[in-house]
């Protein structure tokens, strides 16, 4: 059976991608953000996850305000990356892995989650640069990969607990597959940030460092909160925790920070990163 | 259902927003093709007009005024395409949008990780 071997939740800011491509790795700027992923490396090194379900938001590649899912699950065989406008690098084709993604819809659907199935799908910056930040520099992917998108573009979004309960979905399918595969599940975005409105700018660090200390024990203190008062506390896009609140609920139980790594500023953003596992038993 | 109270300096976009930014927003979705930010370069009122911009959309554009641009319904995550045309990028806006200059508002992103 295929079981989950961790969650990892990282922001997904488009200045990554450039610092990547420009290799600015080592740059005072960003060696703080960098650094902190050393410890994930080593971790997937040593795991060696078979397949990514990637819980992230798309940011007006793959989706219009024409038809504008809450969720949605792709199905390919591949998925691929696009020009969004501002020029940052695109990255090869991520490999899918249809049979889990359709097992995954048939469970999601079967738990009353009536999500949008995509054949076709572009992935954007919040899906292709936590791939290149946790598998960098290896040409070929190692992992095949389910994207599922949430929305945070349209409002009303989905609820703190919603996608929460989405995230436990997921788990449960997840385990419920017949294949030993190894299962890491990511959520991507986030932390506090907000980028229009007078408020832009706004960061929220004592926020977000509760946060990361409650999602592992705790992942209701946030998933009960409003929508409306999580974009109060994080920021308009800071909501991208929705995200994390997927990924914590996809490991289920009760949850362990392996390693976590917390930096502002990167662009406009308070910069966040866990990896969490089960509690041993 | 009562609307939740507002949050300064924070637009929500919402359906009322959605619907009157349709016609901005799905200009500015065109944008994630080079040709059309070219043909927008090109000609900027054609390119407005194709789309079917309301007066004050057309002028938010024209204004390059990111608030004005929300307040015609915009929507950040389709703006930042159009932004890019002009090589204005998050930080760009930010400080555009609080009246800042570009390095008060970097200074202020890192004094909130002091």
């Amino acid at each position: 059976m295929a079981k989950i071997v961790g969650a990892i939740t990282t922001s997904h800011v488009p200045a990554i991608g450039k610092a990547i491509a420009r290799n600015l790795r080592e740059d005072p700027y960003w060696k703080p953000f960098f650094d902190g992923f050393a410890p994930v490396h080593r971790w997937l090194e040593r795991v060696r996850p078979d397949v990514a379900v990637i819980l992230y938001n798309d940011h007006g590649l793959n989706f219009f305000l024409d038809k504008m899912p809450t969720f949605a699950v792709g199905a390919a065989s591949e998925y691929r990356n696009a020009d969004e406008g501002w020029g940052i690098p695109t990255l090869p084709p991520v490999p899918g892995s249809p049979k889990l993604s359709w097992h995954l819809i048939e469970r999601l659907v079967g738990e009353e989650f009536d999500i949008t199935t995509c054949q076709e799908m572009l992935v954007d910056h919040a899906f292709t640069i936590p791939m290149a930040l946790l598998w960098p520099g290896k040409g070929a992917w190692p992992v095949r990969t389910v994207p599922v998108c949430i929305n945070t573009v349209q409002h009303p979004l989905p609820s703190a607990m919603r996608c929460y309960k989405l995230g436990e979905a997921v788990g449960r399918a997840i385990e419920s597959y017949e294949e030993d595969l190894r299962v890491v599940v990511i959520g991507t975005g986030g932390l506090s940030h907000q980028l229009d409105g007078e408020r832009a700018g706004f960061i929220n660090k004592a926020f977000d460092l509760e946060f990361m200390e409650k999602l592992p024990s705790d992942p209701l203190w946030a998933a009960r909160r409003s929508i409306r008062d999580l974009v109060e506390l994080t920021g308009t896009q800071g909501i991208e925790l929705l995200m994390w609140l997927a990924a914590r609920g996809a490991l289920g139980g009760e949850a362990v920070t392996v390693h976590s790594n917390y930096h502002i500023p990167i662009s406009n953003t308070a910069a966040g990163l866990m990896l969490m596992e089960r509690r041993a038993a | 259902m009562p609307r939740p109270a507002s949050i300064p300096g924070t637009t929500l976009f919402d359906g009322a927003a959605a619907m009157k930014g349709y016609a901005l927003n799905k200009m500015c979705y065109s944008f994630n093709s080079a040709a059309n930010r070219e043909a927008f370069r090109q000609d900027e009122d054609g390119y407005c007009a194709r789309y079917g911009l309301s007066p004050e959309q057309r002028e938010a554009v024209r204004h390059r005024n990111v608030l004005e641009l929300i307040g015609a319904g915009g929507n950040v995550y389709y703006l930042a395409k159009l932004a890019g045309i002009f090589g204005l990028d998050v930080q760009d806006l930010g400080a555009q949008q609080t009246g800042m200059t570009k390095d008060e508002f970097k200074a202020k992103l890192i004094a909130a990780g002091r």
